[in-house]
């Protein structure tokens, strides 16, 4: 017992001021992109970009947060344009919203105040793992530990749908997940949101071309909140579920 | 002695140079190598061939832990071939994922039902019959059963209760007891090893990074040095040296992470809550040397994307020092409590001949004291110089794989510090030529659950004819069913726990 009670002295307390303060993350963080500056009538980022995240609209560059992977040697610029910044706060409320021009990005503003009223306090999520690689589970696990400590926010993982407000999806949703993912959606009781947590379980990130299935939940579940990132940093899924809630702006 | 090519880890061949065995002597030099102990099956797998009477093109490759080497040969065999399983364990599964690929049927094989449940990459050819037009219904097997008084059935998943990834798990039990466990997977199926044929592409590094996310270091490093090794063109020492850091940070990760979660599962909080929160420490450090936490973007072909500035280094062995004692705090604890250890000691248990007979690797393996490291018996890069410490235990059971764990987290914080103390000069990346037409490579990595095998064979204009991944949760699966024969159904989740396996690196 003495044992126990000198290594927990030891170890002192490690849950992050987060929301007070800001995180810091790794200067080397890819978060959202930045660009401009482009030669003209150069449209090479729509074919050179493997996801297809890059789309030019009117001379303008927009680039698709949901199906970025914010890859180090990102080639979708081969003149040298695009880069990425330290910012995390990406989450948002529409697929739309994830299609970012450039200037100041806006994240989630949450959802409707009824909702906010119903899940502000207390949110149950059931999680499912749809045909992705691990990653986001194992980031979305991480809220758990008592550096994030998502409990002290309201918010808890759930193992029955029956106990659940929402799923939480993860991966690309393959063939062999489909019916799993609906049978868990169907089981959770009205109203009930979905957040789409990666690249992957919105767009499909890297199997989009798959043959199994493999194009995000949006095509078969309405989603109340995207978050972009393979996988997404925890503090911005972190970040998109306090949004979503109100607890953040 | 077999005619065959043999190769060192990482090396290179020319398909014309690969022996083509008789079907028979093909089998046979298997079966004897594998039985006598001398090699074990590494990689096991077909393309299709044009060859008169032939379907199929069967490659073999066995890892020779004695001379450090790898051989390889291969056969053809037409729609039906004789199975090996009943004779060599090692390929059961391999066979079954042939089977499932192409169509055909491996005769005499005692357990063949379908992988991952997809459809045959060969039109109108499945091994069960089953309508080509409709995607196969993941799970639909004929599960063993065991029927009588008191025999009930428990089936779990797809979905788990945890924030953890599906799959389907069958248990015939006798009251508490298990008699019988059944895993079948598939759910994570999304195609990859396809989606790499004719590359490679400028999607494949993000695939071959998430063919299991939590060993993205492992599995890209295997990759680069699958194009390394065909195009001639190794990577600079300093680059070789920050993949090994890329590595064992991955492997520091997990494994704390695993002991914490081992000890939540035995209900010991307080080394539950601190290797949590440890575990992400170490994922911190690959985020500051690339940016993400789980080493996206550190590897490619030719070397590194990231230097190691002397800055970062000791940024690096400043965060270091502060997880350190900590962590070895936390396991000491853990290790130190009499109600721990004796939730842990003789559950879950498994063989050595059993991890031998189904070719066991990682920390799997080594629990059962295997000897089986590919650092040790393989290795590349700094580990020449660096590694010896070849850990292993002996019982087999949950203790065992949890101590395996704990003494290769010290292997690996030891590591680090030598590396980053020790760092080569020079460039940490070098360019890569266009692939050389029918050639293959193999390389062998130790992830962190362990070894990691990639295959690139290319056709004739240099591109990918077929590119095989064997993730260590290909082969270790099956131990995991095996460890629950007899156990309380209540100690699933830890035996399942001591040897977390990779769905998604399994399913690919
Ligand atoms: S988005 Fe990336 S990290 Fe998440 S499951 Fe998909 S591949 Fe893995």
């Amino acid at each position: 017992m003495i044992q126990v009670l000198l290594e927990r002295y030891r170890q002192g307390f490690r849950t992050g001021a987060f929301p007070r303060l800001e995180p810091v993350l790794p200067e080397r963080f890819r978060g959202l992109p930045i660009f401009g500056g482009c030669p003209a009538n150069c449209r090479e980022c729509e074919t050179t970009c493997p996801f297809g995240a890059c789309q030019v609209v009117d001379s303008q560059v927009i680039v698709d947060l949901g199906r970025c992977l914010f890859c180090a040697d990102c080639p979708a610029c081969v003149h040298g344009r695009l880069s990425f910044s330290t910012e995390y706060r990406l989450a948002a409320d529409r697929r739309e919203g994830l299609r970012y021009g450039g200037g100041t990005y806006s994240p989630a503003e949450g959802l409707e105040p009824k909702l906010k009223k119903l899940f502000g306090r207390s949110l149950k999520l059931r999680q499912v793992s749809a045909g992705g690689c691990n990653g986001c589970e194992a980031d979305c696990n991480v809220l758990g530990t008592l550096v994030f400590d998502l409990g002290r926010f309201g918010i808890q993982f759930v193992a029955s749908p029956r106990h659940a407000d929402g799923i939480l999806v993860t991966g690309p949703v393959n063939e062999n997940m489909r019916s799993a993912l609906l049978d868990t959606y169907a089981a959770i009781p009205e109203p009930k949101i979905v957040i789409a947590s990666g690249a992957c379980a919105i767009s499909g990130g890297p199997y989009q071309e798959s043959t199994e299935g493999c194009r995000g939940v949006s095509e078969l579940v309405p989603v109340d909140l995207f978050v972009p990132g393979c996988p997404p940093h925890p503090y911005t899924l972190l970040d998109g579920l306090l949004r979503m809630l109100g607890k953040r702006k | 002695m077999t005619e065959s090519v043999y190769l060192k880890n990482g090396g290179m061949t020319p398909v014309a140079a690969i022996p083509r065995l008789e079907y028979g002597d093909f089998g046979q030099a298997i079966v004897t190598q594998v039985q006598k102990g001398q090699a074990r099956v590494a990689a096991y797998f077909a393309v299709l061939s044009d060859e008169p009477g032939a379907v199929l093109e069967i490659f073999a490759i066995l890892a020779r832990e004695r001379h450090g080497d790898l051989a390889v040969f291969r056969t053809l065999v037409g729609e039906r071939f004789e199975s090996l399983t009943p004779n060599c364990s090692q390929v059961h599964l391999f066979e079954r994922e042939i089977a499932e690929q192409f169509g055909v049927i491996p005769e005499g094989h005692p357990w063949l039902k379908p992988v991952r449940f997809h459809r045959s990459w060969r039109p109108d050819h499945d091994a069960w019959g089953r309508d080509p037009a409709a995607h196969p219904l993941v799970g639909d097997l004929d599960f063993y059963r065991i029927d009588g008084d008191g025999v009930h059935e428990v089936a779990v998943g797809p979905v788990h209760a945890g924030v953890i990834e599906p799959g389907h798990f069958r248990f015939q039990c006798y009251g508490e007891t298990v008699m019988h466990l059944e895993i079948s997977l598939g759910y994570q199926h999304r195609d990859l090893e396809r989606m790499l044929l004719g590359g490679p592409h400028p999607a494949t590094p993000s695939q071959i990074e998430t063919i299991g996310g939590d060993s993205t270091v492992a599995h890209m490093s295997a990759y680069s040095k699958v194009i390394e090794g065909l195009t001639g063109c190794p990577a600079p020492a300093r680059a070789k040296a920050i993949r090994a850091l890329g590595l064992e940070l991955e492997r520091l990760a997990n494994h704390v992470g695993d002991l914490g979660a081992l000890s939540g599962d035995v209900g010991f909080l307080p080394t539950a809550s601190y290797c949590g929160r440890l575990r992400g420490d170490y994922l911190n450090m690959t985020a500051h040397l690339c940016g993400s936490r789980f080493g996206r973007g550190l590897v490619r072909p030719g070397g590194v994307l990231f230097d190691l500035q002397s800055s970062l280094s000791a940024r690096i062995l400043a965060a270091l020092e502060d997880c350190e004692a900590n962590t070895i705090g936390a396991i000491r604890l853990f290790f130190d409590t009499p109600s721990v250890l004796s939730r842990l000691e003789g559950i879950g248990r498994l063989s050595r001949s059993a991890a031998e007979d189904l070719g066991l690797v990682g920390v799997a393996a080594k629990a059962c004291g295997v000897p089986r490291d590919c650092r040790f018996f393989f290795p590349t890069g700094i580990y020449q110089q660096e590694f010896d410490e070849l850990i292993t235990d002996e019982n087999g059971d949950v203790f065992a794989r949890a101590r395996v764990r704990s003494r290769e987290v010290e292997v690996s914080l030891g590591l680090v510090r030598r590396i980053l103390g020790n760092l080569p000069k020079g460039e940490t990346m070098i360019p890569m030529g266009p692939l050389p037409p029918e050639s293959l490579a193999v390389t062998l990595v130790e992830g962190w659950r362990g070894e990691v095998v990639h295959v690139g064979l290319t056709d004739g204009t240099g591109s990918f004819r077929r590119y095989k991944i064997v993730d260590p949760s290909f082969h270790n699966w099956s131990g995991l069913a095996l460890a629950l024969r007899d156990q309380q159904i209540s100690d699933f989740p830890l035996c399942n726990k001591s040897f977390n396996l990779s769905y998604a690196g399994f399913d690919l």
